[in-house]
């Protein structure tokens, strides 16, 4: 791939600001370190040596129109709606439409989730998105030893069709768009999304929505892989493939930057891994035979949205602007719609504590202001009890209501790309595209992503930073509000949220059901016939449909690929 | 040659968030504990058999996906059953307030929540091996 | 004593506690060694040495696998980094061998080399005597596999298999002086890699026999499981070799002769170490600094006037 940097223009450069009137600049500029700025030093001196991001990011005192010298506004800035897209993918973004506010859900068996998922529509979110609990995440069944004691207690239990038939029992699939959170086995979750719309005479073809399978995100942050790289990649593709012909409004991936940043990545890493994790599906893509333009204009991507606002933002503009230009020059895209990066964002979830809960509002507020200056496509807030337990009802309203008065009272959506042209802004996002290349190069040179994955190249550089972060706050260099500083000893009263027995017995009954009603030569057939299409070459999609119609389990559907693709076995790293 | 407090870190069940317990492991490290990590996805009984074998003096339990409650208790009866019930069993992650005093009864000797300062934890460890 | 019996028996406890005892120095250490010595000397003690990265600790896991469908006892001591700095280490090997976890045939233990510069930690062989005792008969012990590793467990294993993998160049101009005469088997795993075959035919081109034993070079991926099985036969083809032999005996006179100059020296250290003596020591060093005398005669006369610890 040719990491060069393509945004420097040679020939003509226009300038923000003109020659002539640059010189001015600087020469104020000098002039005032000599003066105002010297003299306010002598009598009070800055409270710190260096300033720094929350990724630990240097930021100067002040910028100005020199930090701009050289870079073409219409070039590099563009407009809205057009390469390179840094301001935004759209001409007139939420003027034309708000972002879609679509709140994570999920807990216990389908029909509390159902519950909350309505509860959330009522009070205005404008889209789905589920949250699955550890045993369906990792393709095991709600009654299998391994999901004991993890049934529903992180998201809900999807074992099999019925309890996805219950999950969306009520909501019209046709109208609202839905978004999974499944990685590993994303093709069984979506196969069996597809099989119900299909059983409520819903066509695939008006179906909206996402499956974030993003599996390589998986082995560098978030952990919840099943078999190994190459025939991981190869259930992607497959779905790339299907959905081009089959669910063409469907995004069959969310190529994730959230939970690289989670689990300790800085800005920049987040926004590097994530775009060369990004590039590296293109490959495959390519490489199966599909043409780029039929597959990009559905690769979504997933950021995280966290403190620091401005880092936040040119984070954003810096992912619309390298992935437009690596699409159209470096892969030949030539569907304007293959150059867009669309994404979903997240406030950020280890940012929020346990003590003095309440603030955390405040904290989720800052964070999905910075998404929404940066232009994101939809929007998650957390809840304020987030280092408790899943959001309870009240503390999830609070979460959408701060979406909605960001909406509907700040302002901030009256016009597009409010920040752009600010010196500090601009400057941060050339910044952070240049070093996002440096990373480009190094994982380029370490032989690409999946070599280095089994290097650990990510996971040791996401582990450096978040243990140099921890030892910022324990050396009181970084203040966490509650935490090292500003604290009160007092209990916290969050109400809490459990998952009963009930739930669980509910919820296998409901499996044990479905296994014995269902027709066993034609489930043990549809097995067999996905074993053989997982063995071979040919898309995988329409036999894991096929099971699903046959009854088969998520379960028993991974475990037939377990047989075949193997499991992964991380290397350790710290 | 000086005693050393050896500690093992440990992820039970299908939880894969480990950030915690990777920084954990480098702070007991660098407070001059040996450490060992398990890994993701580990029963009660690997957990046991392997603070056996290392003869730890602690185990560092985490988990963020709420299955604390069914996991934790567990390590720490079969320590018992197994003659180690003098290995001492500390919890982190995303524990209610509720379940502390839970734990507590069950025989985990402390919690650890989102925001405890590593020195804290370290201090722990070092006392809990006297 | 109660814990000596305790692991003649088996009781994986019990040797736990025993290898924490002598590791830690404990005053009951000494006597338990002596007392659990005489039952040792079935294992067939296996030593792996290779650069970090090339994969040992997933090769010994699958070697694990494959012992245990062999119906064979296995143990494992796998040594890591002591921090100069902090004083700690993270032991990160037993890591990948989590998946014989609960194996009631299988013990595998994590040891800091504690200061100790070679690869090895003082206690590591001690730690192997226990397992020994205990009942196992393979054990295998992972260098740290950085500095002279090779050549420390060459001298206190039966059995030393160097592991490398595919590089790129002219591979073994890169492996470091004395590797090619120190080892019983050469492994070149990683063949998932690509490039391996060139490296297997440099090695066994340069290999010699020794001593009616040809090394052989055997390709593995711990990753896909191929090669170990080989790799587990030219283990056991060694033992027969040894055991067939005087191979067997002189191995364990090696071994024998080593451990014997490692307490001496301890001891020399521990004497040197007391108050009285220290300072016997210091003046000594001092004579030498200033001309007074000079080393080989200081030493002659520390050694003929030396009083042992208690």
């Amino acid at each position: 791939m040719d990491t060069r940097f393509h945004s420097e223009q040679p020939g003509v450069a226009v300038d923000v600001v003109r020659p002539d009137e640059l010189d001015a600049v600087e020469k104020r500029l000098r002039r005032w370190e000599g003066t105002t700025l010297r003299d306010s030093l002598k009598k009070q001196p800055e409270s710190r040596e260096t300033f720094v991001t929350t990724s630990s990011a240097p930021i100067d005192r002040l910028y100005t129109p020199l930090d701009l010298r050289g870079k073409d506004p219409a070039e590099t800035l563009g407009v809205p709606g057009e390469f390179p897209y840094t301001r935004g993918i759209h001409p007139t973004m939420y003027r034309g439409r708000l972002w879609t506010m679509r709140m994570f859900s999920g807990y216990g068996s389908a029909e509390d989730t159902n519950r909350r998922f309505k509860y959330l529509i009522d009070h205005g979110e404008t889209g789905l998105s589920v949250a699955f609990d550890m045993p369906t995440l990792y393709g095991y069944d709600t009654d299998e030893p391994e999901a004991k004691g993890e049934f529903g207690t992180c998201g809900v239990a999807v074992s099999s069709l019925r309890d996805m038939e219950v999950l969306f029992h009520g909501i019209d699939i046709g109208a609202v768009s839905t978004s999974m959170t499944i990685n590993s086995p994303a093709s069984v979750i979506w196969a069996m999304y597809l099989a119900n719309a299909e059983g409520r005479g819903v066509p695939w073809s008006g179906l909206r929505g996402t499956i974030q399978n993003d599996i390589l995100k998986e082995y560098q942050a978030q952990k919840e892989w099943i078999f190994p790289p190459e025939p991981s990649m190869r259930l992607v593709v497959d779905t790339f493939e299907f959905g081009s012909k089959e669910v063409p409004q469907w995004n069959t991936i969310s190529i994730s930057g959230y939970h690289i940043r989670e689990a300790g990545a800085t800005a920049v890493q987040e926004l590097a891994f994530t775009l060369a994790n990004g590039f590296e599906y293109v490959r495959w893509g390519i490489d199966r035979g599909l043409r780029i333009d039929d597959f990009a204009p559905r690769l979504s991507f997933f950021f995280n949205a966290h403190n620091d606002l401005f880092e936040e933002v040119a984070k954003y503009r810096a992912a619309r602007r390298i992935w437009a230009r690596e699409m159209r020059d470096t892969f030949g895209a030539k569907n304007p719609r293959s150059w867009l990066l669309r994404f979903h964002s997240q406030t950020a979830g280890v940012s929020l504590t346990a003590q003095q809960p309440e603030v955390n509002i405040v904290r989720t507020a800052v964070q999905a202001l910075a998404a929404v200056l940066g232009g994101t496509q939809s929007l998650h807030t957390n809840s304020y009890d987030e280092a408790y337990q899943v959001p309870n009802e009240k503390a999830v309203r609070i979460a959408l209501r701060t979406q909605q008065i960001l909406a509907h009272e700040s302002g901030v959506a009256n016009t597009v790309d409010p920040l752009g042209g600010s010196y500090f802004v601009e400057a941060l996002t050339d910044r952070m595209e240049k070093e996002a290349y440096d990373y480009f190069d190094r994982i380029q040179a370490l032989g690409g992503v999946i070599p280095a994955i089994r290097k650990g190249f990510f996971q040791q550089e996401i582990a450096n930073s978040a243990y140099r972060y921890q030892k910022e706050i324990e050396d009181k260099e970084r203040v966490i509000v509650g935490v090292n500083e500003f604290v009160v000893d007092e209990p916290s009263e969050v109400e809490p949220l459990r998952v009963t027995k009930e739930m669980l017995e509910r919820q296998v009954r409901r499996i044990q059901k479905l296994r014995k009603d269902r027709d066993a030569k034609k489930h043990r057939k549809a097995l067999d016939a996905l074993a053989k299409a997982c063995e071979g070459d040919a898309n995988t999609m329409p036999f894991i449909l096929d099971a699903v119609r046959a009854g088969a389990t998520l379960g028993e559907i991974c475990d037939v690929m377990r047989e075949v693709f193997g499991v992964w076995e991380e290397p350790l790293l710290y | 040659m000086a005693k050393k407090i050896r500690v093992l870190m440990a992820k039970p069940g299908l939880d894969g968030h480990d950030r915690g317990a990777k920084v954990v492991a480098r702070a007991l490290r660098d407070a001059g504990m040996e450490v060992i990590y398990t890994g993701l996805r580990q029963t009660p009984e690997d957990i046991v058999e392997a603070a056996i074998q290392e003869d730890v003096d602690a185990i560092g339990l985490s988990s963020l996906s709420g299955a604390h409650m069914a996991l934790f208790p567990e390590v720490v009866k079969l320590l018992k059953k197994r003659g180690a019930g003098d290995i001492v069993v500390v919890a982190g992650g995303i524990i209610p307030d509720d379940d502390v005093p839970r734990l507590a009864k069950a025989g985990i000797k402390a919690v650890f929540g989102p925001g405890t300062p590593l020195a804290d934890i370290v201090a722990f460890f070092r006392s809990a091996a006297k | 004593m109660k814990i000596v019996e305790l692991v003649l028996k088996g009781d994986k406890r019990a040797a736990g506690k025993l290898i924490s005892m002598i590791e830690d120095d404990d005053p009951g250490a000494t006597e338990a060694l002596a007392a659990i010595y005489p039952h040792t000397g079935k294992a067939h003690i296996v030593g792996f040495t290779g650069p970090p990265g090339v994969g040992k600790s997933s090769l010994i896991n699958r070697l694990i696998r494959e012992f245990r469908v062999r119906d064979r006892k296995v143990g494992v001591v796998a040594v890591d980094p002591t921090s100069p700095f902090t004083g700690g280490a993270v032991l990160g090997d037993r890591i990948r061998m989590s998946d014989t976890g609960t194996d009631p045939g299988v013990f595998i233990r994590s040891m800091a080399t504690r200061g100790h510069t070679g690869g090895l930690g003082l206690a590591t062989f001690d730690a192997v005597k226990v397992l020994d005792a205990s009942g196992i008969d393979l054990v295998f012990v992972e260098t740290v596999g950085a500095g002279q590793s090779e050549i420390e467990i060459a001298s206190r294993a039966h059995t030393t298999v160097v592991v490398q993998m595919p590089q790129s160049g002219d591979a073994v101009q890169a492996l470091k002086a004395g590797i090619l005469e120190i080892g019983d088997l050469y492994v070149v795993n990683k063949t998932d890699l690509g490039g391996a075959d060139a490296m297997s035919s440099n090695l066994d081109f340069m290999l010699e026999e020794r001593q009616g034993w040809r090394p052989p070079v055997i390709q593995t991926s711990a990753l896909e499981g191929t090669g170990v099985k080989e790799l587990a036969d030219a283990i056991n083809k060694h033992y027969r070799y040894l055991k067939g032999g005087a191979g067997w005996r002189r191995k364990e006179s090696d071994r024998a002769r080593k451990e014997l100059y490692e307490s001496m020296r301890r001891l020399l250290a521990e004497s040197f170490a007391d108050e009285t003596e220290g300072i016997t020591l210091e003046e000594t060093v001092g004579a030498i600094v200033a001309r007074k005398t000079d080393a080989r005669a200081a030493a002659k006369k520390l050694l003929r006037d030396l009083k042992l610890p208690k």
